[in-house]
């Protein structure tokens, strides 16, 4: 890539600079002072939170994780724990990573645009705003057993008994899938050929991997919510 | 007036001043250069920087303003740990202390919880604009991956810091955290595979990160030791590393 660090570093000769004394640092400084004032007021308003004594013996309900993992908690809902808390995580991180490797789109660095990455922004927010929603869901809709109220309505511990679920038996759950992940390669590669054949192959099999999978947690919530579907595939190992 | 502008020129002249302080503080671009190199703190920073850079609403100030927080997080970190002790019978009573005993302590605790939290939030939102200015792309690509590993230690650093006061609500959030560990295929006890290899709830990870089969004391101490020292400086180590690669990079990313 050093022909892009030359390109860089020839293109910063180019463009106007300022001296970052004091444009840079007054600016800084002033954003220091602004979010140390609000988090001081804030802090002076609102005490943080300190409940009782922890008891092993007493289980908190619900017992809820740090806000910022409760997408991951919320999930747990309709995948097994090792699917919800460590599966799903390695791999948002893993595809995270490879963000800068697989978009090989030179357009749009270092400015804001929509349109020339209307994919890859797409995508992006698609996925932040996901995991943003169920952290609200898992925040302020879950009560005690982790069962679902809406915000405006008080906990209670009698709520209806959740309906039997079912599991789809695998000579469904197998072709399902491979369906679900075959036509998911396959389609958009034909449908958008040209595309496809920018990123060549690798790169197409990783980014339509990782969305599918994205688009895959969705899938099932959806067939959770509405037949109440528990797995799709069993095995004596594990479940999904 | 004249015998204080002479007292300062006095002042100014001495040797220990010129020692001190290297420069001149005329406004000459000379002088504006050598306060961002001669001075230790700021040559984090180019002498100049591109015009569009120092826009707030290119950056939104949102990396700098992770670090900052980071930073007040250590200073307020230090001075709780002059209270704290993370011993079972302690921990609990020394948070009843800091909010009803010592002087700001309600404050310096509040704080830095709220802290932990914004820093999480505003890194996230650095993350979001960071991708949104495309900045990732090449030559900035590894600048990401670095970054990305600093997102998941600032979220390690909240999580450890949430069982420190030993009350229920932290206590049952890492219940929930590490059981998830102990579901990791392989390495966990519940998870998938673990049963063939032996794995059992006294040799699996989440054993290992609660330093027991259940949240007792070697948690609190093992929490206390990561959330104070371990990331702190394993994050420090790549927050230096990110910094160093946004300048060997080319600087801030901007329009080609
Ligand atoms: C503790 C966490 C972090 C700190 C303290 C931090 C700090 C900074 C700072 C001060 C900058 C300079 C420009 C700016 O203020 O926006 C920067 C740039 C950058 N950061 Fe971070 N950052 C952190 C986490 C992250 C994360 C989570 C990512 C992405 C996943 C990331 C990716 C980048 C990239 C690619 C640049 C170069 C941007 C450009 O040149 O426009 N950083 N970071």
């Amino acid at each position: 890539m050093s022909n892009n660090a030359d390109a860089q570093v020839a293109k910063n000769n180019k463009t106007e600079k300022v001296f970052s004394w004091p444009n840079l640092v007054a600016k800084e400084f002033i954003a220091a002072i602004l979010c140390t004032v609000i988090l001081l007021a804030y802090s002076y308003y609102v005490d943080a939170p300190l409940r009782e004594l922890a008891n092993p013996g007493e289980p908190e309900n619900p017992a809820k994780a740090p806000w910022y993992f409760l997408g991951l908690q919320e999930i747990l809902v309709y995948f097994d724990p090792w699917i919800a808390g460590v599966v799903v995580p390695s791999i948002i991180l893993m595809g995270l990573m490879a963000i800068p490797y697989i978009d090989t789109n030179p357009k749009g660095n270092g400015g804001y645009c929509f349109w020339d990455r209307r994919f890859a922004i797409t995508v992006f927010l698609f996925g932040f705003i996901f995991w943003y929603a169920l952290i609200v869901v898992g925040t302020y809709m879950r009560g005690p057993f982790w069962s679902f109220f809406w915000p405006w309505e008080t906990w209670s511990f009698d709520f209806p008994t959740p309906p039997p679920s079912i599991s789809l038996p695998n000579w469904l759950g197998i072709p399902a899938l491979l369906a679900y992940f075959g036509f998911g390669m396959l389609v958009p590669a034909v449908l958008f050929w040209k595309f496809a054949k920018q990123l060549g192959f690798i790169r197409y099999n990783i980014t339509m991997s990782l969305l599918l999978l994205m688009i895959g947690v969705l899938v099932k919530i959806a067939l959770r919510l509405m037949f109440n579907i528990k797995y799709i595939l069993q095995t004596p190992w594990f479940n999904i | 007036m004249n015998l204080i502008l002479y007292l300062i020129r006095k002042l100014t002249e001495t040797e220990v001043w010129k020692s001190v302080f290297r420069h001149g503080y005329t406004d000459t671009p000379r002088n504006r250069a050598l306060q961002t190199i001669s001075n230790v703190w700021l040559h984090l920073h180019p002498v100049k920087v591109p015009k569009h850079a120092v826009k707030i609403r290119y950056t939104w100030c949102l990396g700098g303003l992770t670090f900052f927080i980071f930073l007040y997080l250590t200073v307020t970190g230090v001075l709780l740990m002059f209270y704290y002790v993370p011993d079972v019978n302690r921990a609990y009573a020394d948070m009843i202390d800091l909010m009803y005993v010592v002087p700001l302590g309600r404050l310096l605790r509040t704080s830095h919880r709220w802290a932990g939290h914004a820093m999480v939030i505003t890194v996230c939102f650095h993350m979001l604009r960071v991708f949104l200015t495309g900045s990732y792309k090449a030559p900035r690509q590894f600048n990401w991956v670095l970054g990305v590993l600093l997102l998941v230690l600032t979220f390690l650093l909240s999580f450890t810091g949430y069982l420190l006061p030993w009350d229920q609500l932290g206590y049952w959030a890492i219940m929930v955290g590490t059981n998830m560990g102990a579901a990791t295929p392989v390495m966990g006890y519940q998870g998938p595979f673990a049963e063939m290899l032996g794995v059992k709830i006294n040799n699996d990870i989440r054993f290992a990160l609660l330093g027991g089969t259940q949240i007792d004391a070697p948690s609190l101490l093992r929490a206390y030791v990561w959330h104070c020292i371990g990331i702190p400086i394993i994050s420090g180590a790549l927050m230096i590393l990110h910094f160093w690669r946004v300048r060997k990079d080319g600087g801030i990313s901007g329009p080609l």
